[in-house]
């Protein structure tokens, strides 16, 4: 790739895996774990935030040196406010039963915290482009927790995917359910998401030795 | 009688962490210690106090489609509820700010045990998610949103309360290595949050669906009373027979 060096493309690659940011840096876990219950819904908001953290990154970084420290904070605030009323109000212009299941969780964008800690860890002492590519990087590692636990939920809650059935009907009896298959209504239910995301990171830690924390 | 329903629902049914994960990244950062977390918890709870009745007023005064009334009629067509994030979260950072500056200067003492703790708390979701949800519930009046406020905070305080308890403990047990920390906190937070939904069922009685049911049995009793009064008079009249048969 001519356009990103080594270094820009591990920007990249980095928070996919082993720097993840929802199961290492713990950032970002309210909105992945409440919104999961359908598959739809979580690439809905990966894409929300995709947008947010990019170009808030991208503005951050521009207005890095004239930002006076002491009231960062809530320039930072209201960055991401402006980008997420966008992200809002197309929501609810192009999707809009969509913005009715995210309800207030598209508003808490604004304080996931994925967005403010890569503000404060990166836009704010690097150059735009760089920025623009941890943006996307961070929020695809996002993207890749929230894909796989709205994957597992509403494959084995529902049986669907994407609204389709893929499991067969469970009232004609098709399909797995002919071989007497039941949904577990319990993958749909929030408590559940926490125990998968909990998954996740055992399965992560367990193939990558480095990550295990001492206590 | 409505305050202490909210309250109480707001603390175990609409618990903060457990039923819709607000503010779960400070929760589960800030959660090794007993100490700490208190001194988070008790934050929270003073902050949601502070900015869920403000944005109420925000709400009603300035945001709301026809909110802006009070200005002269020509205004009673705005709608400007599409400002609403932008508003809450200046309000909520500003007020924390102020806090922060007024427990410095009044009590040194609750500032060392507080202080560091209110800055973090302007980007904790479970302060912007408290004034969110107070909007789409549609909560009626001033009081109830600051009752809204202290339950809401009280519960979130509950919850790290309990889950540093157990953290501390858990250093005694024989945890699989990859789960250590951040797993097996999120699989503890998962139970904990199976279990909190048992309280899902705490208000229902005086709701109306019940009272239908209530209905329907008042109904059924007394049909099953003048059946019995017909079996008795059968009775009585079966005996009768018999008795004057055996005569």
């Amino acid at each position: 790739m001519g356009l990103l060096s080594k270094k820009d493309t591990k920007l990249i690659t980095d928070p996919l895996a082993d720097n993840n940011p929802i199961t290492i840096q713990v950032l970002g876990i309210c909105s992945a774990l409440a919104i999961t219950a359908e598959l739809k819904a979580s690439i809905v908001m990966s894409i929300s935030v995709l947008f947010v953290l990019g170009l808030g990154n991208v503005v951050i970084s521009l207005m890095r040196n004239i930002i006076p420290s002491k009231i960062r904070i809530i320039v930072q605030l209201i960055v991401v406010a402006t980008l997420v009323i966008i992200v809002d109000l197309v929501l609810k212009a192009f999707a809009y039963e969509l913005s009715k299941t995210l309800s207030v969780f598209v508003g808490l964008i604004i304080t996931n915290c994925i967005i403010m800690g890569r503000f404060e860890a990166f836009a704010l002492g690097n150059g735009p482009w760089r920025s623009f590519l941890d943006g996307i990087g961070n929020a695809l590692g996002y993207a890749v927790i929230l894909i796989i636990v709205g994957f597992f939920r509403e494959l084995l809650g529902s049986g669907t995917l994407l609204g389709f059935k893929v499991l067969g009907d469970p009232i004609e009896k098709t399909g797995l359910y002919a071989i007497g298959y039941e949904n577990n209504g319990f993958m749909l239910l929030s408590p559940m998401a926490l125990v998968v995301v909990g998954i996740i990171i055992w399965v992560q830690r367990s193939r990558n030795k480095a990550l295990i924390e001492e206590h | 009688m409505e305050h202490i329903e909210l309250f109480f629902k707001s603390i175990f049914i609409d618990n903060m962490v457990f039923a819709t994960f607000l503010g779960m990244c400070s929760y589960l950062a800030v959660s090794k210690k007993v100490s700490t977390a208190v001194g988070l918890g008790a934050a929270v709870i003073f902050v949601l106090a502070v900015t869920v009745p403000l944005n109420w007023l925000l709400d009603q005064y300035v945001l709301k489609e026809g909110a802006l009334v009070w200005l002269g009629e020509e205004y009673a067509d705005y709608d400007l509820s599409f400002l609403s994030f932008i508003m809450f979260i200046a309000t909520i950072a500003t007020m924390v700010q102020l806090v922060e500056i007024i427990v410095e200067k009044f009590s040194p003492a609750l500032y060392n045990s507080l202080g560091i703790f209110l800055p973090l708390i302007a980007v904790n979701c479970a302060i912007l998610g408290g004034s969110l949800f107070m909007q789409s519930r549609e909560i009626p009046s001033l009081g109830l949103a600051a009752t809204y406020g202290v339950g809401s905070g009280i519960g979130w305080f509950l919850a790290i309360l309990a889950i540093a308890a157990i953290r501390e403990k858990i250093r005694y047990s024989q945890v699989p290595p990859a789960l250590r920390g951040l797993g097996i906190t999120f699989i503890i937070t998962g139970l904990m949050a199976i279990g909190f939904m048992s309280f899902g069922g705490m208000l229902t009685g005086g709701d109306d669906a019940p009272e239908k049911e209530v209905k329907k049995e008042v109904v059924s009793k007394e049909k099953n009373e003048i059946e019995d009064e017909k079996n008795d008079k059968k009775n009585q009249e079966k005996i009768a027979t018999l008795t004057k048969e055996i005569e």
